[in-house]
C-alpha cells in the first residue's frame, strides 16, 4: 500500500470501516451458507466492533491517527483560550507577513534575475573615484564614444550592451495637441539577440538599426505598453508616432516578461541608441553599459582590459579640457572601473532603496523575533498550567515524544493560522510599499508575482517560526515528572528562567528597532524642516517644449500672455526648476587665476525669477532684459563665501572655461537639486544665452515659474496648458508640477523609512510591553503561595514589589545594554541613510531607553498590583 | 485440543500455505481449510484470522481484490505476492528447523 493511500486511510477513516464491516458480514454469510447455525456463527466474532478496531489498528499509521487527534486536540485547546490565542495568532501574522512583504521586495528589486537568457553571465560597468566635492563616488553614466571603444576592444570575451537611462519623453501618434507620455530607452540594437528575445509581434531591433546616427527611426514597444496603450491591437505595426522633431516607426513588440533592465521601471518603448542626440558626444554620459560575458570567461582580465580602454579614452578627452588645473585632471582620471553583477538589472532604485530595504529587513525580521519570543513564553506559560494533564498522560503511557507532538501540531495551529493572515498581510503591503517609494506622477513599477519564490520563503519561514516558538515549550512539556508535577510541586524557576532570557532578548531587539527608528525618524525630520530659501507655496512649475527649439523672445512673449491670465501673480523662466534633478556645472576662474578645483553649478533665468521665487536679494540687482550670459551673473552666498572668502563679490570678473560674467547680484542660499547635500555655489546667468556667432541661441525646452493667487496652484493647471500655445502654437506643456511637490519629492525615502520603521518600532514595543506584562503575570501567579508566606510573616508590600520585579527588571536592564551594543554596531550599516543625525547623539540614546523604560514600568503595573494585593488567609487556606 | 492461542505464530504460515495451494480464497474458505486440512485439529478463530490477513496485506505478501459473486454479495479473494512465497519458503524451513529441534529433544529426553 502506498504511502498516499495510507494517509488516504486516515482520512477517509469511515470508508475504511465500511470495507472490513462489508469483508465480515461476506464471511458470516459464507458460513451461513455452508450450513453453520446464523446465530453462532456471528457469535464467532464476538464483537464485530472490537474485530473493526483491532483490523483497523493494523491497516492504518497509528502516528497518522494520532496526529489527527492532536490536530483536534489542539485546535480545541486554541479556542479555549479565544483572546490569547488571537492576540498570538495576530502579532505573528503581522510579523510574518512583514518579513514576507520585505522578502518580496528584496527580491523584485535586487534577486530576481532578468527574464532573459543566461542573466548571470550579465555585468554593469561603473566608475569610482574621488569625486569634485571630495568624497568617493560611483557613476553609472558613459558616453556613447567611450562606449563603442570598449565594445571593440573585449568583442572576443563579452557583449557590450548601452541603455540609457529610463526618461518620461513626450510624444504624439496624432498631432502636437495630444502629447502623451511614455517611458523611453534608447538600446543597443544588439540587446535583444543578445537576451535571447523572440518579438510577440513584428519584429526586434537588430544590429542592423543601430549603425549611423539618427538613421534608423524605429521602435519596439513592450508587452505591457501594447497591452495597456493599444489594447493588444496587432495594428500597432507600421503605427508613426512623434517625439520632439522626429518620426519613429513601431516595428514590434517586445515578449511579455521582458520590460527592460531598469528594474523599478517598466519601459514602453525601445529605440536605438544611434537616434539620441549624444551619441556622437564624447563628454555627454547618458547610457548605462552591460557587459554579457561569454561562457568561461574570467571577470577580471575583462575588468582589467575594459579598464584601460576607457582611462585611454578620457586622457584622450582630457587634452581638450579647458579652464581646469591639472590637478582637478588627474583627481578626474583617477577612476577604477568596476564590472558588477547585474542577474536583477540596473537601476537607480537598487542603488537607492538597497540599504533601505534591507534595513528594513532586519528590522522586520526583529520584529518576528520578538513576536516568537513572546509566543514561546505564552506556551510556556500554558504548558505549566497543563503540567497536571501532561502528567497524567505520562502516567498513563503516553511517550515523550508524543507530548512532543501533542504540543508541536498546536504550535503548528498557530503557525498556519498567522502565516495564512500573514500571507493576506504580505499579498497588499508590499505593493503598498512600491506605490510609496516615487513621486505620485512618476510611480515605481515593481513586478511582484507571487510564485515558487514568495510561497517558499514564506512556508520556510513559517516552519522556522513554528519550531523555534514552539520546540523550547514542547520539550519542556514533555520533560514532565509525573509524581513531582501531580504533586503540584515542581521547580517553578526553570521555567522562569526560559521566560527572563526571552525577555532579555525581545528587549534588546526592542532597543535595536526604536533605536533604529528614532534616526530614521530624526533624519526625516531634520531633512524635511530644511530651510529651503525660496518659498514653495502657491509655485507651479511648467516644464514646457517646443518640437524645434525656439529664439528666447518668443519664450518671453509666452511669458508675458500668461501674465495676464487671472489668477496669475508672477511668471518667470527657467531653465529648469530648482530640485527638479537638472544639473549645469562647471569650473570658475576669478580675476583670471587658474581655475579653482571646487565645481560651481549654474542655471539660466530669466529677470523676475529670483522675485518670483521670493529668494531675498542680499546685495546688488536683479537681470535686466537686455543681460545676456557671457556677460552678467547672480551668485548666492555660498558662492561668494567659496570664491571671494566672503567679501561682496558685487562687480568682481569671473568666467566659465571661456565665458567671462561681471558679478551684479548676490542672493540668499537655496538648494539647488538635492535637499541632502550642503549648499552648492550657484551662479544664475541670463535666460538670454549667446553663442560663439553672437546670436541668441534657441531654447528647446524650459520651465515657467508661476506664481498663482490661489492657495492651491494646480487649479490653474488646466488653464495654463491651454494658454501656453494660444499664445505660440508651437509651444507645449508637458508638465506642471507645483514646486512644493518637488520638495517634498526629496524626502521621500526618508519619510517611507521613518514610517515603516515608526510602525514597527511602535509593533516591536507593544509586543514586548505584552510580553513583559505575560512573564510577570504569570511568574506572580506562581509564586503566589511564597509571597502569601512573605505577607503572612510581616514583608512590606515595597518589598514584595522588590522581590517580583527585581528578576525581571534586571533582565530588562541587560537586554537594553546589548540591544544599545547592536545599535552601535549597526549604526555603520546604516549611516548613509541618515542625515545630520550622530547614533552617539545623547537623545538618540536616551529617547528609546526611556521608551522602554515606560512601557516595562506600564507593562509591569498590574502585575505588581496583583501582587501586593494577594491576600496570605486566602492563598495559604487554598493550598 | 489445542487452544487457538497455541497458533500464534505458525498462523502466518498456515495462512500463507492455503493461499499457495488454494490461490485466489476468501477468509471463511482459508478458515475451514486449516480445520479440515488439520483434520479439525487446528482452529482459526475469526478474532485473529482478520487482523493477520491485513497485516500480510500490509506486509506486501498477500494481496486483495474484491469480486462479486453470484449472488450479488461481495467477496474478499487473496493470493501470495513475490514476497509472499518468499516468506512462505523462510517460514516454512524455520518451522522445520524449530519442530526437528524439538523432537529432538523429545527423542534424547
Amino acid at each position: 500500500m502506498s504511502l498516499w493511500s495510507r494517509i488516504a486511510n486516515v482520512l477517509r477513516g469511515d470508508g475504511l470501516s465500511g470495507e472490513i464491516d462489508e469483508e465480515l458480514q461476506s464471511h458470516i454469510a459464507e458460513a451461513i451458507e455452508q450450513g453453520r447455525d446464523p446465530s453462532e456463527a456471528k457469535r464467532a466474532f464476538g464483537s464485530v466492533l472490537r474485530q473493526l478496531d483491532e483490523s483497523r489498528d493494523v491497516r492504518i499509521i497509528p502516528w497518522l491517527d494520532a496526529l489527527r487527534a492532536d490536530a483536534i486536540f489542539g485546535w480545541r485547546q486554541l479556542r479555549k483560550s479565544k483572546v490569547t490565542s488571537a492576540a498570538a495568532i495576530l502579532s505573528l501574522a503581522l510579523a510574518i507577513g512583514s518579513c514576507t512583504s520585505a522578502f518580496r521586495l528584496i527580491d523584485a528589486l535586487l534577486l530576481r534575475p532578468l527574464p532573459v537568457a543566461e542573466p548571470q553571465q550579465l555585468y554593469a560597468l561603473s566608475r569610482q573615484g574621488i569625486d569634485f566635492d571630495g568624497k568617493l563616488a560611483t557613476f553609472d553614466g558613459w558616453a556613447y564614444p567611450a562606449f563603442q571603444q570598449m565594445r571593440a576592444a573585449i568583442k572576443d570575451q563579452a557583449e557590450l550592451i548601452a541603455i540609457s537611462y529610463a526618461e518620461r519623453m513626450d510624444l504624439t501618434y496624432r498631432s502636437d495637441q495630444e502629447t502623451e507620455k511614455a517611458y523611453l530607452q534608447y538600446v543597443s540594437g544588439g540587446m535583444f539577440s543578445s537576451f535571447g528575445l523572440r518579438p510577440a509581434l513584428g519584429r526586434l531591433l537588430t544590429e542592423n538599426d543601430d549603425l549611423k546616427p539618427g538613421g534608423h527611426p524605429y521602435a519596439v514597444i513592450s508587452n505591457d505598453y501594447w497591452k495597456r496603450r493599444f489594447g493588444q491591437d496587432p495594428k500597432v505595426i507600421g503605427r508613426p508616432f512623434r517625439m520632439g522633431d522626429r518620426l519613429y516607426e513601431i516595428v514590434g513588440v517586445a515578449p511579455e516578461p521582458f520590460t527592460g533592465t531598469e528594474t523599478g521601471t517598466v519601459i514602453d518603448i525601445f529605440v536605438p541608441t544611434m537616434m539620441h542626440p549624444g551619441a556622437v558626444h564624447d563628454d555627454w554620459t547618458w547610457h548605462r553599459t552591460l557587459a554579457r560575458l561569454k561562457r568561461g570567461v574570467a571577470v577580471e582580465p575583462v575588468r582589467a582590459k575594459l579598464h584601460s580602454t576607457s582611462r585611454a579614452f578620457e586622457q584622450e578627452r582630457a587634452k581638450g579640457f579647458k579652464g581646469m588645473t591639472k590637478e582637478s585632471i588627474d583627481k578626474f582620471l583617477d577612476q577604477t572601473l568596476l564590472l558588477e553583477p547585474a542577474v536583477a538589472g540596473a537601476s537607480g532604485l537598487q542603488y537607492d532603496y538597497r540599504r533601505s530595504l534591507l534595513a528594513l529587513g532586519v528590522l522586520v525580521a526583529l520584529v518576528l523575533l520578538i513576536a516568537c519570543a513572546n509566543v514561546a513564553n505564552l506556551l510556556t506559560a500554558q504548558a505549566a498550567a497543563r503540567a497536571r494533564e501532561m502528567a497524567l498522560r505520562v502516567s498513563i503511557g503516553a511517550g515523550r515524544w508524543r507530548l512532543v507532538q501533542l504540543v508541536l501540531v498546536e504550535s503548528s495551529w498557530l503557525g498556519f493560522l498567522a502565516a495564512a493572515m500573514g500571507g493576506l498581510f504580505a499579498w497588499w503591503s508590499a505593493p503598498f510599499v512600491v506605490s510609496r517609494v516615487n513621486p505620485p506622477d512618476n510611480p515605481a513599477r515593481l513586478f511582484l508575482p507571487t510564485d515558487w519564490r514568495v510561497i517558499g520563503f514564506g512556508v520556510l519561514l513559517t516552519l522556522a517560526v513554528t519550531l523555534l516558538f514552539g520546540m523550547a515549550p514542547a520539550l519542556r512539556a514533555s520533560a514532565v515528572k509525573p509524581a513531582s508535577a501531580l504533586k503540584g510541586g515542581e521547580d517553578p524557576h526553570s521555567r522562569r528562567r526560559l521566560m527572563h532570557v526571552l525577555i532579555a532578548a525581545q528587549v534588546a531587539f526592542c532597543f535595536l528597532v526604536l533605536f533604529v527608528a528614532g534616526l530614521f525618524a530624526a533624519t526625516f525630520d531634520r531633512l524635511s524642516h530644511r530651510p529651503t530659501g525660496f518659498s514653495a507655496e502657491r509655485l507651479l512649475t511648467v516644464d514646457t517644449a517646443v518640437a524645434h527649439p525656439e529664439s528666447p523672445v518668443f519664450w518671453d512673449q509666452v511669458a508675458e500672455h500668461l501674465r495676464t491670465v487671472p489668477g496669475v501673480e508672477k511668471v518667470a523662466l527657467a531653465k529648469w526648476p530648482l530640485l527638479g534633478g537638472g544639473a549645469w556645472n562647471g569650473f570658475v576662474s576669478v580675476n583670471s587665476a587658474p581655475p579653482a578645483p571646487v565645481l560651481a553649478y549654474f542655471l539660466a533665468v530669466s529677470p523676475g525669477w529670483v522675485d518670483a521665487m521670493k529668494i531675498p536679494f542680499i546685495n546688488g540687482r536683479d537681470f535686466r532684459p537686455s543681460d545676456t550670459y557671457p556677460g552678467v551673473a547672480i551668485v548666492n552666498e555660498a558662492f561668494a563665501k567659496q570664491f571671494f572668502n566672503g567679501e561682496s563679490p558685487i562687480g568682481k570678473s569671473c568666467a566659465k572655461g571661456g565665458d567671462p560674467f561681471q558679478i551684479v547680484g548676490v542672493v540668499r542660499d537655496a538648494p539647488y537639486r538635492s535637499m541632502r547635500e550642503p549648499i552648492l555655489p550657484v551662479a544664475y546667468v541670463p535666460f538670454h544665452v549667446i553663442d560663439e556667432k553672437g546670436a541668441l541661441r534657441p531654447v528647446g525646452d524650459a520651465t515657467f515659474i508661476v506664481r498663482t493667487t490661489s492657495s492651491k496652484p494646480l487649479a490653474l493647471a488646466s488653464v495654463l496648458r491651454r494658454e501656453i500655445p494660444r499664445a505660440r502654437p508651437e509651444f507645449r506643456v508637458s508638465n506642471i508640477r507645483p514646486q512644493a511637490d518637488l520638495v517634498r519629492a526629496q524626502t521621500i525615502r526618508e519619510r517611507l523609512l521613518a514610517m515603516l520603521a515608526l510602525f514597527f518600532a511602535t509593533v516591536a514595543l507593544l509586543l514586548a510591553g505584552i510580553g513583559l506584562y505575560g512573564v510577570l503575570d504569570y511568574s506572580v501567579l506562581q509564586r503566589r503561595r511564597e509571597i502569601g508566606i512573605r505577607m503572612a510573616i510581616g514583608a512590606s508590600a515595597g518589598e514584595i514589589v522588590r522581590r517580583v520585579t527585581a528578576d525581571v527588571f534586571g533582565m530588562v536592564l541587560f537586554g537594553a545594554v546589548v540591544g544599545l551594543a547592536f545599535g552601535m554596531a549597526s549604526v555603520r550599516y546604516i549611516e548613509p541613510l541618515l542625515y545630520q543625525v550622530k547614533a552617539t547623539d545623547l537623545v538618540m540614546l536616551v529617547i528609546p531607553s526611556f521608551t522602554i523604560l515606560a512601557a516595562a514600568l506600564l507593562a509591569s503595573l498590574p502585575a505588581v498590583i496583583r501582587a501586593v494585593r494577594i491576600d496570605p488567609a486566602t492563598t495559604l487556606r487554598a493550598e | 485440543m489445542p487452544k487457538p492461542d497455541s497458533l500464534q505464530g505458525s498462523l502466518d504460515l498456515l495462512v500463507l500455505k492455503i493461499l499457495s495451494r488454494r490461490p485466489r480464497s476468501h477468509g471463511y474458505a482459508i478458515m475451514t481449510a486449516i480445520q479440515n486440512m488439520s483434520g479439525e485439529v487446528l482452529r482459526a478463530e475469526e478474532g485473529s484470522l482478520y487482523p493477520a490477513l491485513h497485516r500480510m496485506e500490509e506486509a506486501g505478501w498477500i494481496r486483495a481484490e474484491w469480486i462479486t459473486k453470484d449472488t450479488g454479495r461481495r467477496a474478499r479473494l487473496y493470493e501470495l505476492t513475490a514476497a509472499g512465497k518468499k516468506q512462505l519458503a523462510a517460514e516454512e524451513s524455520r518451522w522445520q528447523a524449530v519442530t526437528s529441534a524439538v523432537n529432538r529433544v523429545l527423542r534424547m529426553a
